[in-house]
């Protein structure tokens, strides 16, 4: 228990995400280390290669939390996701 | 503040437009345009949002109808796509009302009226029925009841419930409208009238089920490019806050687009500035009590329309996009001009100036990036020719337009700028006030935007209002001076 992974996020701010909605997600590169403390790793990062997967454009903005993918991500859901693996 | 929140309506608006520009880049347009919703919402596939399949389809085409920049009011049930999609590759000219409603959507949002809740306890005082002058209350099973024949929606038994238990139930577009021109008609459609409206795009923000289009000039643009034009973009001060790159990046990626040159509007801020400090300091000599701006579209178009007796007190300099086109057709008499715009009142001041001949916003730049699959943080640089000043790029906060001209003033002119962030209601019955009595207590100097936060806040811009001011910032302050040009 002592030493616990910490949980990784990562916010896609390439351009397709961005335009997409993850304009509005860089908020938690804030708010997730002020709510989490270091038991989470938020960062932005360039595409993560989802989005020009045949129409999956649509699907964006992505987020990854460790290796799930969260597609049409909100704030909401994200955060919805980081509980889930804390409460495991 | 909380501009520019993340919503549904935007990624669908937004996805129909990156579809239609795959459609365009395809081999066969008129096809792929009409194939739109049914990709979109194939057989058997889920129904995120409404009754069924065929009206979320029929919803996704009339979309799609924006997006080919048509009136969806004008458009048959029965046209197909691929014949809307013909006709917008053989209009000459952009429509002239910017806006258009959605039909079906926006059917299912109930009108404006006042409503007795579940919270009404029967009681004995009966305010409400005592209040209304208008006797559309009666008391039915021990509940309150309002008759909508008689009720005028004057709202007094809101007021009036010791338990709140009788709420209005707006309509979000009418109530976002600060000059009254949207509102429903007897078959729950909202109408715009365009007489009144001023472009401000608050009831594009506004409407939960993204009902009220922008009619997308993407196609125009599109067909100008691929038919060889030397097209040349011209990107609004707003725009360098909205993508994660740098300006210079933004540059390059847009050139890649296929367009011939790429310019800064914020140029075009640099001789607003100097041509408006001039003029300011000439109206004070000549004892004016004050003056406005005349920079933002969606100001002017409400000045014209609705306070006309504003005119003499609205600054007669230009507006950077204005002195921009200018310079472009002077240069380029042969060039497609393309502004970049933050919000739909630049397209109807484009609209009247032929030096502008189209108007994109940030959604459709995105979106075209999104089609071709450009990133573009991967792009290389490719710095403007001109460079404008630190305070031309600052135009796009709120506050920066009387910042810029203060700059030039002379220092012993007494000069107090004053800032109104956003129209609302409010903020118009004031610009009113100072109008027709001729003074305005606050100031001489008066900044208006028609949105919140300035340009930046504009209903089509991509970014978050924090992030996109924190960007923006950092490149105005990474420029010269406007000082400098003047001393040289
Ligand atoms: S808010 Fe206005 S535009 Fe939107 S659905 Fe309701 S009436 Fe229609
Ligand atoms: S654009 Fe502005 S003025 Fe026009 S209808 Fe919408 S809210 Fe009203
Ligand atoms: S931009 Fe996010 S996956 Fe490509």
């Amino acid at each position: 228990m002592m030493m616990e992974k910490k949980i990784s996020v990562k916010v896609c701010l390439g351009t397709t995400c961005f335009v997409m909605g993850s304009a509005n997600l860089q908020e938690l590169i804030d708010t997730v280390p002020a709510k989490y403390g270091d038991k989470v790793e938020v960062s932005g990062v360039p595409c993560l290669g989802l989005c020009s997967i045949d129409w999956e454009f649509s699907k964006a903005p992505y987020v990854k939390v460790d290796d799930d993918v969260i597609k049409e991500a909100t704030v909401e859901k994200v955060l919805k996701a980081i509980d889930a693996k804390l409460n495991k | 503040m909380a501009i520019n929140t993340p919503k549904q309506t935007s990624h669908l608006k937004r996805e129909i437009l990156v579809r239609l520009i795959k459609a365009f880049l395809s081999d066969n347009f008129t096809e792929n345009t009409r194939l739109i919703p049914f990709d979109m919402r194939p057989k058997g596939s889920e129904v995120p949002y409404r009754c069924c399949i065929h009206k979320e389809r029929a919803i996704l085409k009339d979309r799609t109808v924006a997006g080919l920049g048509m009136a969806i009011e004008d458009v048959e049930d029965s046209t197909l796509l691929s014949t809307l999609a013909e006709k917008a590759l053989e209009r000459t000219e952009p429509e002239v009302n910017p806006l258009t409603v959605l039909t079906t959507a926006c059917k299912g949002c109930v009108p404006a009226r006042i409503y007795v809740t579940d919270l009404c306890q029967g009681c004995v005082a009966r305010p409400c029925v005592n209040t209304c002058k208008f006797g559309a209350i009666s008391v039915i099973n021990g509940k309150s009841v309002i008759d909508p024949a008689k009720c005028k929606n004057c709202g007094m038994c809101a007021q009036v419930c010791p338990y709140q238990a009788i709420t209005k139930i707006i309509v979000p577009c009418e109530n976002a409208c600060p000059v009254g021109a949207i509102a429903k008609d007897e078959d729950g459609h909202a109408q715009i009238d365009f007489e009144k409206c001023i472009s401000c795009g608050k009831c594009v923000s506004a409407c939960p089920f993204g009902a009220v289009h922008e009619k997308s000039q993407i196609i125009d643009v599109l067909r100008n490019i691929k038919a060889g034009k030397k097209v040349v973009a011209m990107l609004a001060p707003a725009i360098m806050g909205q993508l994660p790159c740098t300006p210079a990046q933004l540059r390059k990626a847009i050139l890649d687009l296929g367009f011939a040159d790429v310019v800064e509007v914020a140029q075009g801020a640099d001789v607003t500035t100097k041509t408006e400090a001039a003029e300011f300091e000439e109206r004070l000599l000549h004892g004016a009590e004050f003056m406005t701006t005349s920079c933002c579209a969606g100001y002017n178009e409400l000045v014209d329309k609705h306070i006309p007796d504003m005119k003499p007190f609205r600054s007669n300099t230009q507006t950077p996009l204005y002195y921009t086109a200018e310079i472009v057709k002077k240069a380029h008499p042969d060039a497609v001009t393309v502004f970049f715009s933050p919000c739909v009142a630049k397209r109807k001041e484009a609209m009247k100036n032929p030096n502008v001949d189209y108007v994109l916003n940030y959604e459709e730049l995105g979106a075209w990036f999104i089609a071709v699959g450009t990133q573009v943080d991967k792009c290389e640089s490719s710095e403007f020719e001109v460079q404008a000043s630190k305070e031309g790029r600052n135009y796009a906060v709120t506050g920066g337009v009387a910042k810029a001209v203060q700059t030039l003033l002379p220092e012993d002119l007494p000069t107090y700028p004053v800032v109104i962030n956003g129209l609302d209601k409010q903020s118009i019955r004031d610009l009113k006030k100072y109008a027709k009595n001729g003074v305005c207590e606050l100031g001489n100097l008066i900044e208006v935007m028609a949105c919140p936060g300035g340009c930046l806040g504009g209903n089509a811009t991509v970014n978050s209002y924090k992030a996109a001011l924190k960007q923006l910032t950092g490149y105005v302050e990474s420029s010269e001076t406007i000082k400098d040009q003047v001393e040289h």
